[in-house]
């Protein structure tokens, strides 16, 4: 028992990530993984709205009929993204502010519904929680990667800490402005995707 | 009058491209973008339930969410702008609903070509990122009907672009470990970095 519940946890991180093998919930991952600070935010707020939404369904799974399951779903999981939305106005203003619409686009990150019609609707309340738990933390994983290189190379630090000086201060490195703007999201995803097929070969898409 | 219109149309249809400068409807950007033909399908899906969602979201924001919207109804100091979400995908899903239904009933072929996209286009999030950029933005009712059929076309523009670099890529030799979403990833990003001369353009 022990082993399953350590392996649906650990499966999403690289075996089955919900971005880089089942193309889920890629929107936020680009649009707010500029700064570090936004991406934890944002990974914590996913995770937590996945770890809820999943438990709730799973509760209730044998009495929502199988025809108006997803707006049940999206009932719910609209529902947590409200409570969420309202604690980050609350607690941390400027960053709920940094991101704008995203938080409410958790309603549409697909790895929510994807993992409560996938998951929670067949699986009992325990390992759906721990479901949601790892594939939060699949997602947050990349996130963080590419929220990284970006804060890194962009800007020249790290949770807004000085790491490389830059040269318009005085500094000796030179900015890549490419990494700020919203394509560097997409190739840092690309070559991540393609290291990590290199390591986990079973993964590779044959046309 | 209306140049401010066209502004806000072409605006969202190059210089914010919701696929491409914001990201929105990703998923479904990448996983249905394999041939031109289901494409174009999906792209029209997305123009047609973008230009209905994007007004009527705003009449409801307009005239039930708002602070003060309810004074019409006796109620002078009512905020429910905190439904707000709820109320949003509410109506997306109706309206796309009512969309299928009516199209199954009045135009059965138009149906069997856009049939299995429509219920994708719920979870889609360029349609409820949409409807936020409108309640964000203070949108008139014009001006959203303008905007949301703007943003759909930016939509449609980019997923059909996509697919036609898709159908030429089966032809190279990809690297093994990017084929498939990996150098789809790529080719995105070229092509939102292309979409990002737009960007200098004063209207």
């Amino acid at each position: 028992m022990a082993d399953k519940s350590s392996q649906i946890i650990l499966d999403p991180l690289f075996n089955k990530n919900p971005i880089s093998l089942q193309v889920l919930g890629i929107c936020s991952a680009l649009a707010i993984t500029t700064k570090l600070e936004t991406v934890f935010v944002m990974a914590a707020a996913v995770t937590a709205v996945l770890c809820v939404s999943n438990t709730t369904v799973s509760l209730i799974r044998k009495f929502i009929p199988g025809s108006i399951r997803i707006i049940v779903q999206m009932t719910i999981i609209a529902s947590l993204v409200i409570v969420v939305d309202m604690i980050l106005k609350a607690y941390a203003y400027d960053i709920s502010k940094q991101l704008s619409i995203f938080v409410g686009l958790i309603i549409t990150n697909c790895i929510i519904m994807g993992r409560a019609e996938a998951f929670a609707m067949n699986n009992p309340p325990g390992p759906s929680f721990l479901d949601g738990l790892g594939n939060g933390l699949g997602y947050s994983l990349i996130l963080i990667v590419v929220g990284t290189f970006r804060e890194l190379l962009g800007s020249g630090r790290l949770f807004g800490h000085v790491i490389l000086p830059l040269s318009t201060e005085g500094g000796w490195y030179v900015s890549n402005g490419l990494m700020l703007l919203p394509p560097s999201a997409f190739f840092i995803i690309g070559l991540y995707i393609w290291a990590l097929r290199t390591w986990k070969k079973d993964q590779i898409e044959e046309d | 009058m209306l140049e401010s219109y066209l502004s806000i149309f072409l605006t969202a249809v190059f210089v914010e491209n919701m696929a491409l400068a914001f990201f929105l409807g990703m998923c479904t950007f990448l996983a249905v973008s394999k041939t031109i033909d289901t494409a174009v399908g999906l792209g029209i899906a997305v123009i047609a339930v973008m230009t209905l969602t994007v007004p009527v979201n705003n009449l409801i924001y307009q005239y039930v969410l708002q602070e003060g919207a309810l004074a019409w109804a006796g109620i002078p100091d009512s905020d429910l702008s905190f439904l707000g979400l709820i109320c949003y995908i509410g109506v997306i899903a109706a309206m796309v609903q009512i969309l299928e239904m009516a199209l199954d009933k009045f135009f059965p072929s138009l149906y069997n070509t856009l049939g299995i996209f429509l219920p994708l286009i719920t979870v889609n999030c360029a349609i409820l990122g949409g409807v936020l950029f409108m309640v964000e933005r203070n949108y008139n009712f014009a001006e959203s009907t303008v905007f949301g059929f703007g943003a759909g076309v930016g939509w449609a523009i980019a997923i059909v672009a996509l697919a036609g670099i898709r159908e030429k890529l089966k032809y190279s030799d990809v690297p093994a470990g990017l084929r498939g979403l990996g150098i789809t990833f790529i080719t995105v990003g070229l092509i939102a970095l292309a979409f990002m001369a737009f960007s200098g353009i004063q209207l």
